[in-house]
């Protein structure tokens, strides 16, 4: 008898009875014999919690140790500080083991945070409303696309050259399946969105729903947003943020967004080799009855006390069944709950600072390795965030090992990106002076 | 100590107060302005909340006492698995070489992330009864969107995309699955189920021709009851030239037994969050999967986490035919971690008493409940099984029965699902409910049937004693307020 | 009598009300019934052509969302903007300030396939029983 499973022999005995069965096994006659026939198993004995840990923590150490590696890199996820009260509440059950809220009366303190939660989402990206989430930042940008066909009614949509790779790859799957074209704008000598090409398509046609672009872009290079909307017109400016980035600069709503999406894995949340992450999606309020996922809305209950609860449930699957705006079912609540907490914690003033040592220690270390012989910014005409590429006199994944060596995750090589001899280097408020000195000491030695 | 209902975070606090110190700088300060152009920068910060750490401790204290968890007490939403989630596995996830790895850190440096996401993948293909498994979508819709995509992608190699635009759904089906393959691009058609429940073979003969791309069905199906005739259909389906894809939704109540590749599917799909006990975290992150047979591996998305012949794990691109990416990494990756433990914690044998006492649970509620309540398919059920609300008192329906439990401290069942069942009530207790918690839910619902003929306002005006009372869903949804400030 | 005899109907549960060349339409007072509160309403774009039995409108409650149905061809003339924020005016006055849109007949003869109030009132009745 498992431990998990509180049946014992004469429980099942007399459940059994009831059922008017004399054996288990009866209980499964409905399927044919013949299937259950060619049953397999896995060739698993039960191990006990302690066998389980033991083996679990031998894996665990066949991975680099975080606290032996300093992480510079990047690429979408973050090495953020993940303060100690967020751990906290993920581990209350009340918050880890309930479903989907759909009974509002014992799920206030879900629905309350899900409100919370949209509404710094809203506000961090200048946007009128905002849903309780999706799975990450690349399917946001698919739904926002979605979304823009929907309303558009346009099936081309213009994808940005120096958008994250793996999100250019997750829309080209998607448009795929959604029968839609994608155009790619090329990187301008700067590296960043090619305007004039932009400007010379949209004149040569009005079939584009919308613009899919991100800032900071994958080279951790700040897009300038203002005029966009304005070159779009009816097309849709569908911007993907990182979050933290939106304590130091403009919000894309304030440029005239219409979708803006990001990856919230950096409001705390660990890494997690990639997944879970957390997808946020915000858009001009005309297009909350076209919003993909759940929202949450408030209300008031029959003694007229306010309360929360899921809203406009007739857009979604369970309703609309194949006219749904997203097929999708579940949330990323309790991520949605870290950066909740995250944000609170941080609060008004503290958002920004975070920012602001992210971009002062980028640009320490940019400049500094910029000065090295045989290293140069590999764009040096637009400013950067916390994340930049670095032209390398030496193979990157030779620098790469390296500094591995000498404790450090140096960066992600861009060669399998195409871009040769470069290495993309991230910084956040976690790394140290000596940390980053260190990192400088590193390529010295290299160098000697 | 109740505060003021509705209180958000926002509606604490003082200007100047703060939840976290942060670092002093550590480099040389350079004006901002001088790294990143002014016009570029927020001209004010933010409006987060100001609190204090004590402030936002009691704030989502008090929230998390305002919930309802399977921590909590039994939890027999149906179609949902709410069993028991191990707690050894929230230490295991957050194990530092697992939580802290980058994705991007590279093969060499993730081998034991790698190491068990094939295993775990291996051992997902066995329980299906297939030939190959990807674990990067990132909950059951999405791995359903997979699968549909593999399907389009085949019969484009195939040169068969113009031919085969359909996909077959019995009504009993969630919603997510019509939604996904609509979003794949199929026209979906409705099966009806017959007077058992199930598709009937006969009927499903004549509907099918040369333009069926497959039948999407969930096996038991969502009326708790499994498709007898299964082999039967998917043969149907097979002759046709179509696919069959099976939602895993259910698979709690086969696992260990009976696998949906020896019925004949080709694609099945996981909800780990559901049949391998990692918890559902109040709506998400949860975590897909999907086990497919030979000819669909080439499409599977990339990357594949493969296992060369030195022994080292790896990520394979080269994947020339593949549908893409689904996500921009793995998959959840720390869902997948909770899974593997769970899977290896209960080995065959483990696996086999979860469907075993998932099975015994939901009959023996059954053949309690169906002397109080209707029951219309009266059969042997697997893990769940559909009651109707309707007929106990005039003007009693079952969102009424349903907010009634709550009042006996018991999270109601899933309601007003399956759609071919009147006032549906869809109960599933799982495994992990002890046989006096069950026998306490059969005293509440008897209790409940008897307060709806002698005082139905006890029912129509509950839940008494929660935080809020019902709400109103009119007024949410006429005039929506989805964020801080409220209008 | 809720069902007015000037109008006429559809199986769908729509009224048509001809103003010369032109109908005003909306839900019966049966199918706002059965819908229960209404929360948002899909209205067409004026100038927009529809034919008959297309969809041209979408009506929510809740848990649930129904299509509404050209009852003739025609173009859209007007909208009823009210509906914007007051979609409860179509469960209040189902035939009179919750009307949804006026068409311009292309066929006015696709009139003649519509019920009276007396084949409504029977159609209805055959759904209940």
């Amino acid at each position: 008898m498992s431990e998990f499973i509180p049946h014992t022999p004469q429980d099942q005995r007399q459940m059994l009875q009831t059922i008017g069965l004399s054996s288990i096994e009866e209980l499964f006659s409905d399927i044919p014999q013949q299937i259950l026939q060619r049953y397999r198993p896995l060739g698993l004995e039960p191990e006990s919690e302690l066998e389980v840990a033991r083996h679990l923590r031998a894996l665990a150490k066949k991975n680099a140790n975080p606290d032996e590696n300093i992480c510079f890199i990047g690429g979408g996820i973050y090495d953020h500080y993940l303060p100690s009260v967020i751990d906290y509440f993920l581990q209350r059950g009340e918050f880890l083991t309930a479903y989907t809220p759909y009974q509002p009366e014992i799920s206030q303190g879900t629905l309350t945070v899900l409100f919370e939660y949209q509404t710094m989402v809203a506000e961090l990206t200048g946007m009128d409303v905002a849903n309780a989430s999706l799975y990450d930042g690349s399917t946001a940008l698919a739904e926002a696309m979605l979304l823009a066909r929907r309303v558009s009614g346009r099936s081309k949509f213009l994808m940005a050259q120096s958008l994250n790779p793996n999100y250019q790859a997750v829309l080209r799957t998607y448009a795929w399946a959604a029968d839609l074209e994608l155009i790619t704008v090329p990187l301008d000598r700067n590296g960043q969105l090619d305007r004039s090409f932009l400007r010379q398509r949209l004149n040569s046609n009005d079939d584009i729903g919308g613009l899919l672009m991100q800032t900071p872009n994958f080279w951790g290079l700040i897009e300038d947003l203002s005029g966009l909307k304005e070159l779009l017109g009816p097309a849709l400016l569908c911007v993907s943020v990182n979050p933290i980035a939106a304590g130091l600069l403009e919000p894309p709503g304030a440029c005239g967004a219409d979708i803006v999406t990001g990856e919230g894995q950096v409001l705390g949340n660990a890494p997690n080799f990639g997944g879970p992450l957390l997808g946020l999606f915000a858009c001009h309020k005309s297009y909350l009855r076209q919003l993909p996922g759940h929202v949450v809305g408030r209300t008031v209950d029959l003694d007229e006390r306010t309360g929360y609860v899921m809203t406009l449930q007739a857009r979604e699957q369970h309703i609309r069944r194949e006219r749904a705006t997203s097929n999708i079912c579940t949330n990323q609540t309790l991520l949605a709950l870290a950066s909740t907490i995250y944000l609170a914690s941080l609060g008004r003033q503290g958002l920004r600072r975070v920012a602001e040592l992210c971009a002062q220690k980028a640009h320490y270390l940019a400049e500094r390795i910029a000065a090295l012989p045989g290293y140069a910014l590999r764009w040096s005409g637009a400013p950067f965030f916390n994340e930049f590429a670095i032209t390398t006199p030496v193979a990157p994944q030779t620098l790469l090992d390296h500094l591995r060596r000498r404790g450090i995750l140096g960066g992600l090589s861009l060669e399998p990106y195409g871009d040769g001899q470069t290495l993309l280097i991230a910084v956040t408020e976690r790394r140290s002076r000596a940390e980053l000195d260190a990192y400088l000491q590193a390529l010295k030695e290299l160098k000697a | 100590m109740s505060a003021k209902s509705g209180q958000t975070i926002f509606d604490l606090g003082r200007p100047g107060r703060y939840a976290l110190s942060l670092p002093e700088l550590d480099v040389s300060a350079r004006p901002i302005e001088t790294l990143i152009p002014k016009r570029l920068l927020r001209q004010e910060a933010p409006r987060l909340p100001e609190v204090s750490q004590v402030e936002l401790v009691r704030h989502y204290t008090r929230l998390a006492t305002k919930n309802y968890g399977v921590d909590s007490g039994i939890y027999p939403l149906g179609s949902c698995t709410m069993k028991y989630n191990p707690r050894i596995n929230e230490q295991l996830a957050r194990l530092p070489g697992f939580a802290g790895a980058h994705p991007l850190q590279g093969e060499a440096l993730s081998q034991g992330s790698l190491e068990l996401l094939y295993r775990l993948g291996r051992w997902l293909s066995v329980i299906a009864g297939l030939d190959e498994t990807t674990l990067q979508p990132a909950a059951g819709a999405h791995s359903e969107l997979t699968g549909m995509m593999l399907i389009r992608r085949y019969f484009e190699a195939q040169g068969q995309q113009e031919q085969r635009r359909l996909i077959l759904l019995p009504d009993s089906a969630h919603g997510t699955n019509p939604s996904s393959a609509h979003l794949a691009g199929f026209e979906v058609q409705e099966v009806s189920s017959d007077e058992r429940g199930m598709v009937d073979p006969v009927a499903l003969a004549r509907q099918v021709d040369e333009r069926v791309a497959g039948i999407m069905l969930t096996v038991p199906n969502t009326l708790g009851i499994f498709e007898s005739d299964i082999l039967e259909v998917s043969e149907i389906i097979h002759r046709a030239g179509g696919f069959v894809y099976c939602d895993g939704a259910n698979l709690n109540s086969i696992v260990g037994r009976a696998r949906p590749g020896d019925f004949g599917a080709d694609i099945v799909h996981f909800n780990l969050h559901k049949t391998f006990g990692t918890p559902h975290g109040s709506g998400g992150p949860g975590a897909g999967g999907i086990a497919v047979e030979k000819r669909l591996v080439p499409y599977l998305p990339v990357p594949l986490v493969v296992r060369r012949e030195d022994g080292q794990y790896a990520l394979d691109y080269q994947r020339p035919q593949s549908i893409g990416r689904l996500q921009a990494f793995y998959g959840n990756f720390a869902v997948l971690v909770r899974a593997y433990a769970y899977i290896r914690m209960l080995g065959d044998a483990g696996l086999r008493e979860v469907s075993g006492g998932a099975v015994l649970g939901a009959n023996y509620l059954k053949e309690r409940l169906k002397k109080i309540y209707r029951l219309p398919y009266d059969r042997l059920c697997k893990h769940e099984f559909v009651l109707s609300g309707a007929g106990l008192a005039p003007e009693v329906h079952t969102l009424d029965i349903a907010k009634r439990l709550i009042d006996y401290g018991i999270h109601p069942p899933t309601i007003y699902f399956p759609l071919i069942v009147h006032e549906a009530l869809m109960i599933e207790p799982t495994e992990t409910s002890s046989l006096e918690e069950l026998d306490e839910f059969v005293e509440a619902m008897s209790q409940i049937a008897k307060e709806a003929q002698e005082s139905p306002e006890l029912l129509q005006e509950a839940p008494h004693h929660t935080p809020v009372r019902r709400l109103d869903d009119v007024r949410a949804a006429r005039h929506p307020v989805t964020v801080w400030p409220a209008g | 009598m809720p069902y007015p005899s000037e109008f006429k109907y559809s199986k769908e549960h729509e009224w048509v009300k001809r103003e010369d060349g032109t109908i005003r339409m909306g839900i019966t007072e049966y199918a706002q019934g059965e819908l229960g509160d209404v929360v948002y309403v899909e209205l067409p774009q004026v100038g927009h052509q529809v034919k008959q039995g297309e969809g041209l409108a979408t009506v929510e409650s809740v848990k649930s969302v129904s299509d509404v149905f050209a009852p003739v061809s025609g173009k859209i003339s007007e909208v009823n903007q009210a509906l914007e924020d007051r979609p409860e005016l179509i469960n209040q006055s189902a035939h009179e300030q919750g009307w949804l849109c006026c068409i311009e007949m292309s066929d006015p003869a696709e009139l003649e396939a519509l019920m009276d109030a007396a084949a409504y009132q029977q159609h209805i009745g055959s759904l209940s029983e």
